[in-house]
């Protein structure tokens, strides 16, 4: 039965494939040059630069971190390229007539039209490949309504006011090294900002995709909900399939001030390398949210890529009253290897934290949660809820859990449980004699198992999930 | 005997489980439209004969053979039996949690809609099914929505079962002490649902312990079954003698001729 089950799960990668894209890609190597040269391509102004030349310096007196739950080699970061284009990007093409059709096609060929007539009517795209932004759709329709929505390297000459007072005002350069290196070298991401009181009329979301070999992908993400405001923003990512690792190393910071709601969604679907391990992203990437007063954050993810996945996305409980919510779904197979989670760390009185997290193994992968809940001495009458499940296929992959609580204040709560489950025989059986194929049938029995977590994502996202996952017929009882 | 007009021929099957021989020359011919009660002291092998016929993993065909309207069951996957018109009834059905009754039954549906080159139906016919299949056996339209089997009582359980037979529309449909556990109601739900389903084509083979099922559940024929084999047969007379006197006074005879009856 293993044996039919690892045959379900080997599904192909179908985002594998390479463009043929004339790239203009920088030597592979790391010093302040480097750092310079970024900063001189992307033409920002001092501030910006010297920012980046202390983060490096930062970045040089630390050490790459090991109390994650992975193996892997290590990554010679003299070995990777910092910064990749498409040539046609160079003159900054200014509308979509002007874009290379190889771009275009490359997101059409991962489900993502970039023509505004074909897509979605209410999710506007940010699309990175490689280094840079390649189109934001829908930018002036969401001008009309106050909303920001551009690549970061632009905010940086258009908004420096706001990326000033923000970018690492979350995730400080030296909360760990690949937030330091990401500081130091990051090359595109998506700036959203929300204007008091605005309910953001679309959905917004940012398509990474790394094509080039060799770089690595050091996306920063920063967005705002500014007073009063509400923001759904969702993510997606891909990459060829190459024998190489690629490093992934990105920073996202979510400010949601007083009253504000962001709620942030990623499928995250890197190439997770080869059955026996070979290739694959290896995805280090640092996420956090702050919440003011009375606001929320909530953090959906399912990541069914990347040979190695260290991700915690957090939320800092600031203000009294506020929200932070991380629902989890992780599915590793092969030898992928995945050790995520949350922290939430509650300052404000009676603040609130929920943690769903469901890490499906198969194969003779690894899988680990990692979560941290804080209650610090101000937290009168906060409250967490964590619960863990983790579902094992066949009987040579790993999950593991590790919660760490640290409650300062005696009147918070912190509730915690966990389960660990098989995808049975029986329960193989049953579907079987019901005349559904043994592919069908995990696909099933893990959908369930994830049912809590998917009904959380936006329904255009919830199909993509599914997609990876084959949803069907969710939620079609009224 | 002629294979003309059978629906499930079993010859002399000989089946083993971890190496243990249970089945030893079982031999069964049903005909379309007729119901065989199968009874037998615990361990005889009933239950083995259901996962046997249906392919479950573990179960082991030593010798013997077993055909579906003359498609030979062994040389299928379990699914392509399901597909081909097997229904088992399980007696332990088995939780699958997340999965709603409903999407798990229309998954069902349509995979074998689907193999027979039918289209699928649409969520909203599918649910008119599914609600009318719910009201034949008794249990809240709300159960569509819970878990397959989730939480569900003993009896709750058995009465799923037989919705989804409802819904699948088999050829030949095994009930293995669906009738185990309930109280009288929840038996006679269960026995309407199965009555429900008769008509000239579809056949049953109904796995009991207990006379009383037979009261509402007519079998054309009565077999016992004790240590893998058929060691009597009859009509519906013969459950009530077993009822009065038990197995044992059975084990001694010899059968073979009566078999072949
Ligand atoms: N999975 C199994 N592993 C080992 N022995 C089994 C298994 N299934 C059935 N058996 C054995 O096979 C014999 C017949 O069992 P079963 O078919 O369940 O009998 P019945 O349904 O007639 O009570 C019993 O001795 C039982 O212990
Ligand atoms: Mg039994």
């Amino acid at each position: 039965m293993t044996e039919q089950i690892d045959k379900a799960l080997a599904r192909e990668y179908e985002a594998g494939f390479v463009s043929a894209v004339e790239s203009e890609t920088f030597e592979p190597g790391l010093d302040e040059d480097v750092i310079r040269r970024i900063s001189e391509v992307k033409g920002e102004p001092e501030w910006m630069l010297e920012w980046r030349l202390k983060a490096f310096r930062v970045w040089q007196e630390m050490e790459e971190p090991d109390w994650a739950h992975l193996s892997y080699p290590k990554i010679d970061l003299q070995s990777v390229s910092y910064y990749s284009a498409p040539k046609s990007m160079k003159d900054k093409p200014k509308s979509l007539d002007e874009v290379d059709p190889e771009l275009l096609r490359t997101y059409e060929k991962l489900g993502i039209p970039l023509v505004e007539q074909q897509m979605l009517a209410g999710i506007a795209v940010d699309a990175v490949f490689d280094s840079v932004s390649v189109v934001t759709t829908f930018r002036e329709k969401l001008e009309e309504a106050g909303v920001i929505f551009c690549p970061i390297s632009e905010a940086v000459h258009k908004y420096p006011d706001l990326i000033k007072k923000y970018i690492g005002s979350v995730v400080p350069t030296k909360d760990n090294y690949f937030a330091a290196l990401n500081c130091a070298v990051f090359t595109d991401g998506s700036f959203v900002y929300i204007p008091k009181g605005t309910r953001c009329p679309m959905e917004l979301s940012t398509y990474f995709r790394i094509n080039e070999q060799n770089t690595g992908q050091f996306e920063r993400t920063l967005i705002i909900a500014d007073e009063g405001s509400h923001v759904s923003y969702l993510e997606g990512c891909t990459a060829p399939q190459r024998d190489e690792n690629q490093l992934h190393a990105a920073v996202v910071e979510l400010v949601a001030l007083d009253n504000a709601e962001i709620k942030y969604s990623t499928v995250q679907n890197w190439y997770p390398g080869d059955e026996d391990g070979k290739g694959g992203i290896y995805n280090f990437v640092t996420k956090r949210g702050i919440c003011h007063t009375n606001a929320k954050i909530s953090w959906t993810q399912v990541e069914t890529g990347s040979a190695v996945t260290w991700k915690y996305p957090s939320c800092v409980l600031k203000g009294d009253n506020s929200i932070g919510e991380f629902y989890s779904v992780a599915l590793t197979r092969g030898r992928q290897q995945a050790d995520t989670g949350t922290k939430m760390i509650h300052i404000g009185k009676n603040t609130k934290s929920t943690i769903i997290s469901k890490g499906i193994s198969a194969g003779k992968s690894n899988n680990s949660y990692r979560g941290l809940v804080r209650m610090n001495p101000g937290a009168e009458g906060a409250r967490n809820f964590t619960q863990c499940d983790s579902l094992l296929i066949g009987d040579q992959c790993g999950a593991h859990t590790f919660p760490y609580v640290e409650s300062r204040n005696p009147s918070a709560i912190v509730e915690h449980e966990a389960t660990t489950s098989k995808v049975s025989d029986d329960q193989m059986f049953l579907c079987r004699q019901r005349g559904v194929d043994p592919e069908k049938a995990v696909s099933m029995i893990v959908n369930g198992f994830c049912k809590e977590v998917f009904k959380e994502l936006p329904m255009e996202f919830a199909v993509e999930a599914g997609k990876l996952l084959e949803i069907s017929l969710e939620g079609s009882v009224g | 005997m002629s294979n003309e007009n059978v629906l499930l021929s079993i010859k002399d099957l000989h089946a083993s489980v971890e190496e243990k021989n249970i089945l030893k020359g079982l031999n069964l011919d049903i005909k379309p439209g007729e119901v065989h009660a199968i009874m037998g002291p615990n361990g005889a092998g009933k239950s083995t004969t259901g996962y046997v016929l249906s392919g479950r993993d573990g179960y082991e065909v030593d010798s013997g053979s077993a055909t579906l309207d003359g498609q030979d069951l062994f040389d299928m996957d379990v699914e392509e039996r399901a597909r081909a018109g097997l229904f088992l009834a399980f007696q332990y059905p088995v939780e699958i949690p997340g999965v709603s009754n409903l999407e798990f039954l229309k998954v069902s549906v349509d995979s074998q809609r689907e193999a027979r080159g039918e289209e699928a139906l649409t969520s909203a016919e599918f649910l008119k099914l599914a609600k009318e299949a719910c009201k034949q056996v008794n249990l809240p339209v709300s159960f569509l929505k819970r878990g397959v089997n989730e939480g569900f009582s003993g009896g709750e359980k058995k009465r799923n079962e037989i919705m989804q037979m409802i819904l699948l529309k088999p050829k030949l449909c095994i009930l293995d002490e669906t009738d185990s556990g309930l109280d009288i109601d929840a038996m006679q739900v269960v026995a309407n649902g199965v009555n429900s389903q008769r008509d000239s084509e579809r056949s049953f083979i109904v796995v009991t312990h207990y006379q009383r099922l037979l009261d509402y559940i007519k079998p054309d024929f009565v077999h016992v079954l004790a240590d893998g084999k058929i060691v009597k047969s009859g009509d519906a007379s013969l459950a009530k003698e077993l009822e009065a006197q038990g197995y044992a006074w059975l084990q001694t005879e010899p059968t073979e001729d009566e078999i072949e009856d």
